[in-house]
């Protein structure tokens, strides 16, 4: 005999996580969905998730380290941009895909139930797969400039786990505006725009001034930025931890305010989308 | 036997805005709205009432309980509540009051092919499919071969589902459904899809389905269908539950209530409108003419109607488009009469009440049951809007040297004018 389950306003709370887990199967499959879509094209999708990143960081570095002439710690310009265009593709596409996931996928939101938090969860981690292929690219990049990571390599999974939540954050805060404000997805790629040129991805952050940094790692790509250049350049900075920390601290209260704006906003989400 | 499901005092409320072109809030919206009201507040006025939203309860106060086992069918007209019934017992959506207890796992088929996608294979889209409607993977692998056989699409496995026809879309996508195992099992109006011979094996599973002990809650418009799998039939009404009882009883009571109650008339003066609609201008009364320009509710097989509808504006208002649906017992569209499809729009002067008649040609509506919806706009904003105001017949008896209908013939009878040629 199964335990009753009870239907009453305002109770869906009570067991959200324990559902999250038992709808495990349905995220695993829509993940995939996603990923076999996304890949079905083969050759496109794998170039596009290379050529994007590729690209930008051609651009950057001429912009940044040629035009500018701006310091690279000790690293060639184009690995030191390209290694940062890893966590930044990986989380701006993640974001705008998660922003994207509810109306994108109305006819399931609004015929079947799940916790609706599997959808940008599950956008997320989609792009993770671009992340993988680009950084299999990257390490063939860092191999042709004759740079190899030491021990700090294993602090990589951190910094990307923190990309990873902030993308999560952000991303149910967006996905959740997204469904009440039908305009609000004109806003999206124009914060992520502005993110991208605040976010040190183009340039090292050493080279902001110092009584700026605190206030500068406020964004949290900064932490996961510095951090990945750190973990895989080495270069003769040192990590700046109270930014990283800092960074931690914001990627996680944008988490933890996320998720709660999503669940107190995803009771509607059926009767308005 | 143990209770599967236990509802007591639902209802639930929607929010309507009476701006019927903007569906969703914007953000341009909300932010304009609240610098006007800080600008209000600054200046001291008060917030003046264009707050235009209003509840409509699509569910009110609705109580029953279903055993184990049980197969009830729910019937209604459009907007009586039945969708939204289904969609709290599947958690789409919260109930505003109330209490639903459930007990047992609950599937449900609110419509078939739910998270199909167009460019996966078949083979991929039913383990898609299969966890959308809350499948494990595990029994996705084990029913697979008998989804695979039962939608009898083998030879098209690896073929992207948007190659498919509509009608191994719809096999497939039943048969996935049909080969879950919840205790309870909610339905709504999957049968009304696929070809004839499809829609057998459907109704034939759903018999097995719910003669092996599996609790089955069906909505339907199609009667017999009630009829045939379930023994009991809730009824609803405007969002309450009308009438629970034994299917033939409650199906019959259903076809007897005739929306506006009279015979062929029906006054709509004080019928229940939704936010804003006939304030302007309404619909005070409706009837089908017969041929001899009678009132009535009977028509004879191919005899020429007339549709009569009476209005009037509360201010003068200048092109007014009238709009006639004729829809069949099912709720499917037969015909859309639109006045500005013909040239035509009325004046209507200040409280001056008049009658319009509509006539459609070229078409005969076979035998079976009709409704009549009245639509008014002026320009692009709606007026009145009334779904189902009135319900008419038509009868088998042939009119006139018209040969009798058959009931295979499709909904409308129309006659051609044949030719032949040497080709």
């Amino acid at each position: 005999m199964q335990p009753t389950l009870v239907i009453e306003a305002g109770r869906t709370e009570r067991h959200y996580w324990k559902d999250l887990w038992r709808y495990r199967d349905l995220f695993l499959m829509l993940t995939w969905r996603d990923i076999l879509v996304r890949y079905k094209q083969t050759v496109m999708g794998i170039s596009w998730a290379l050529l994007r990143p590729l690209l930008a960081a051609v651009v950057f570095t001429i912009v940044f380290g040629r035009l500018a002439n701006l310091p690279s710690d000790g690293a060639p310009y184009p690995l030191l941009v390209f290694v940062a265009m890893l966590p930044w593709q990986f989380f701006s596409t993640g974001l705008n895909e998660a922003s994207a996931s509810l109306i994108g996928n109305v006819n399931l939101v609004s015929k079947v139930y799940f916790p609706r938090l599997i959808m940008p969860i599950s956008a997320v981690l989609v792009s993770f797969v671009d992340l993988l292929i680009a950084g299999l690219f990257a390490a063939a990049l860092m191999a042709w400039y004759g740079v190899s990571p030491d021990w700090r390599i294993v602090t990589l999974p951190l910094f990307i786990l923190l990309a990873f939540t902030a993308a999560i954050g952000a991303g149910a805060w967006f996905a959740a505006l997204n469904v009440k404000y039908r305009d609000f997805r004109y806003v999206v790629p124009f914060m992520l725009q502005l993110a991208l040129y605040i976010s040190p991805v183009g340039f090292s952050s050493s080279i902001v001034p110092e009584q700026w940094r605190l206030l500068y790692s406020l964004n949290p790509m900064v932490g996961v930025i510095d951090g990945v250049r750190w973990a895989l350049l080495g270069g003769t900075t040192p990590l700046y931890w109270p930014g990283v920390l800092i960074s931690v601290g914001v990627t996680v209260a944008v988490l933890v305010s996320g998720i709660a704006f999503f669940r107190r906003t995803e009771k509607y989400f059926a009767d308005v989308i | 036997m143990a209770v599967a499901i236990q509802v007591d005092g639902l209802s639930k409320s929607y929010l309507i805005s009476h701006r019927a072109r903007e569906p969703y809030r914007t953000l341009r919206d909300a932010v304009s709205r609240s610098a006007r009201n800080v600008a209000l507040a600054l200046t001291g006025r008060s917030r003046p009432g264009t707050e235009t939203r209003e509840e409509f309860w699509a569910l009110q106060d609705v109580s029953f309980r279903i055993e184990h086992g049980e197969r009830v069918g729910i019937i209604g007209r459009n907007g009586a509540g039945k969708s939204t019934l289904l969609k709290i017992l599947s958690r789409i959506t919260e109930p505003t009051r109330g209490r639903v207890a459930v007990s047992g796992r609950v599937a449900s088929l609110l419509e078939v092919g739910t998270g199909f996608h167009p460019e996966l294979s078949g083979r991929e889209n039913i383990f898609l499919n299969g966890a959308v409607l809350g499948m494990t993977r595990a029994e996705i692998r084990r029913n697979f071969d008998e989804i695979v056989s039962f939608a009898a699409v083998e030879r098209f496995l690896d073929t992207p589902v948007k190659r498919y026809s509509s009608g191994m879309h719809v096999r497939l996508a039943f048969s996935v459904a049909a080969h879950l195992n919840p205790e309870i099992l909610l339905v709504d109006e999957v049968l009304a899809v696929g070809d004839a011979q499809f829609q057998k094996k459907c109704l034939g599973k759903m018999e097995e389905v719910s003669t092996s002990g599996r609790t089955v809650l069906f909505v339907s418009h199609s009667l017999p269908t009630v009829l045939r799998l379930c023994p009991r039939t809730l009824l609803f009404e405007a969002g309450r539950l009308k009438m629970d009882g034994a299917s033939s009883e409650v199906t019959q009571s259903y076809l007897e209530t005739k929306p506006g109650g009279s015979e062929g008339h029906v006054d709509l003066r004080s019928a229940s409108r939704r936010g804003g609609m006939g304030e302007r201008f309404r619909y005070t009364g409706c009837a089908v003419l017969n041929s001899q320009g009678q009132v009535t509710d009977r028509l004879l097989f191919g005899e020429p109607m007339t549709i009569r509808v009476e209005a009037e504006a509360v201010d003068a208002i200048d092109d007014v488009g009238l709009a006639v649906g004729i829809d069949t017992f099912s709720e499917v569209r037969v015909a859309t009469l639109l006045s500005e499809d013909s040239g035509v729009t009325f004046d209507y002067g200040s409280k001056c009440p008049k009658v319009v008649t509509a006539k459609p040609e070229h078409f005969a509506l076979k035998p079976g049951q009709y409704y009549v919806t009245l639509g008014a706009r002026h320009r692009t904003q709606a007026l009145d809007q009334l779904s189902q105001a009135l319900r008419f017949e038509v009868d088998s008896v042939p009119w006139g040297d018209i040969p009798p209908p058959s009931a295979a013939w499709g909904i409308v009878h129309t006659p051609a004018r044949w030719s032949i040629s040497d080709a």
